[in-house]
C-alpha cells in the first residue's frame, strides 16, 4: 500500500515567517514543502514534504539512484528547497534521500539533535560556501615544438613525439601544482573552512581539460567579493590552467562538521 | 544558483536563471550535508556503495571517448 512519508530537506532556523520563503516551492515528487518544529527544539524546523512510499522504499531507491535523469530531478529539487530556505535563513543542508515514515519521526530527530544543529548553525550564520575548481587545459596536440629531424626513423620519430607529448604534459601539470598553491592560499586568507571534493570526471565531468581540484570554502559574506577577486586573479599567468568558482552555495560541504556523532545512530 | 535575498552576487558575473552544474551539486548532494538516520533503511555504508556506483556509472559513460589525457595521474585527492 502506497502512502505518503516524509522527506526532510533542510534544518532551519525560524524567524516566524521562513513559511514565506516557501510558497510556490514544490518538493522531490511535486508536493508543497511545510515545516517541521517540536517544542522540544525551540525556533529549529525541519523542511519537509510527502512522497509516495512506493517510490521511496529501500528497493526503489537503489534502482531510482542508478538512474541519472532520477537522481537529476531529485538533486534540483531537494537544491529548490535548500536555496528558498538559503535566501532567508541559515540553513544546514541534509543528504539527499532523507526519509521519515510520518512528520512525527521528523520531529523526534529534530528534538533528538537540537544542541549540535543549533550550534553548528550559529556557526555557519552569515557564511557562506564556494567552489573553487582548477582545470588544466590539454597542450594543443598535432603542433610540436620541436618537430623530429626529418632523419630519424619511423619508429625513432614516433618515439620523439611522444616524449615531447609526455614533456608537454608535465610542464602542464607542473604549472597546474603552482598555481593550485598560489590559488589555495588566496583562498584561505578568507576563507574559515575548507572541504576537498574528488576531481570531477566522466561524462558530467570538464569537457576540455583535466579537474586537478575540486575544493568548498566556507567564507564569511563580507569578504565574498575579496574572495572571489583574488582567488580568480591567482591563476593569472599560468598558461593551460583555468579557475572556475561557483556559488555563493548554501553550505552543503559544511553542514556536517564537529556536529555530535550521535546523529548517525540517533535511530531508537 | 540563485540567491533570493541572499547573499551578494558581484555585479561583474551575474548568474541570474543560470543552473548550477548537476555535478557540483552531486558533489554536495551526495557526500556533503548533514546525515541523519532515516527510517529507509539505507545505512551509512549502504549509502556509500550507491554513491561509488553511481560514479562508476558517471565514470564508465565517458570510457567510450576515452582520452589519452585520462591515462595520467591527476592530483588526487587520498
Amino acid at each position: 500500500m502506497t502512502v505518503a512519508i516524509s522527506y526532510a530537506y533542510a534544518v532551519a532556523r525560524d524567524d516566524g515567517a521562513l513559511h514565506e520563503a516557501l510558497t510556490g516551492v514544490f518538493g522531490v515528487s511535486g508536493a508543497p514543502v511545510r515545516l517541521v518544529r517540536t517544542e522540544d527544539c525551540d525556533g529549529l524546523v525541519v523542511a519537509v514534504s510527502p512522497v509516495p512510499s512506493n517510490d521511496f522504499d529501500e528497493e526503489s531507491l537503489r534502482r531510482h539512484l542508478e538512474d541519472l535523469d532520477w537522481v537529476e530531478r531529485t538533486a534540483r529539487a531537494h537544491h529548490r528547497v535548500v536555496e528558498a530556505l538559503a535566501g532567508r535563513t541559515t540553513v544546514l543542508p541534509l543528504r539527499l534521500v532523507t526519509l521519515y515514515r510520518d512528520d512525527e519521526r521528523v520531529r523526534s530527530a529534530l528534538a533528538d539533535g537540537c544542541d549540535g544543529f543549533a550550534s553548528r548553525l550559529d556557526e555557519l550564520t552569515s557564511r557562506a560556501e564556494w567552489g573553487v575548481k582548477v582545470f588544466v587545459d590539454e597542450p594543443s596536440s598535432g603542433t610540436p615544438q620541436d618537430p623530429p629531424a626529418a632523419e630519424l626513423s619511423p619508429g625513432r620519430a614516433y618515439l620523439s613525439r611522444r616524449r615531447d607529448r609526455r614533456n608537454a604534459r608535465e610542464d602542464a601539470y607542473r604549472r597546474a601544482g603552482q598555481a593550485v598553491s598560489r590559488i589555495e592560499s588566496a583562498a584561505r586568507a578568507h576563507a574559515v573552512g575548507r572541504v576537498r571534493h574528488r576531481p570531477q570526471q566522466g561524462a558530467l565531468g570538464p569537457r576540455t581539460g583535466q579537474n586537478v581540484s575540486n575544493d568548498a570554502y566556507l567564507v564569511p559574506l563580507r569578504d565574498a567579493e575579496d574572495f572571489r577577486a583574488e582567488v580568480a586573479q591567482a591563476a593569472d599567468g599560468f598558461t593551460g590552467v583555468r579557475v572556475e568558482i561557483t556559488g555563493p552555495w548554501a553550505p552543503y560541504s559544511f553542514a556536517a562538521a564537529d556536529l555530535p556523532q550521535g546523529r548517525t545512530d540517533a535511530a531508537p | 544558483m540563485r540567491p533570493v535575498d541572499g547573499p551578494p552576487v558581484p555585479d561583474e558575473e551575474p548568474l541570474p536563471d543560470r543552473q548550477v552544474a548537476l555535478i557540483d551539486l552531486l558533489d554536495r548532494l551526495l557526500a556533503g550535508g548533514v546525515v541523519l538516520t532515516g527510517d529507509i533503511v539505507l545505512s551509512i555504508a549502504d549509502i556509500d556503495l550507491v554513491r561509488i556506483s553511481l560514479r562508476s556509472l558517471i565514470v564508465s559513460i565517458s570510457e567510450e571517448n576515452l582520452s589519452p589525457w585520462n591515462a595520467l595521474p591527476a592530483r588526487r585527492r587520498p
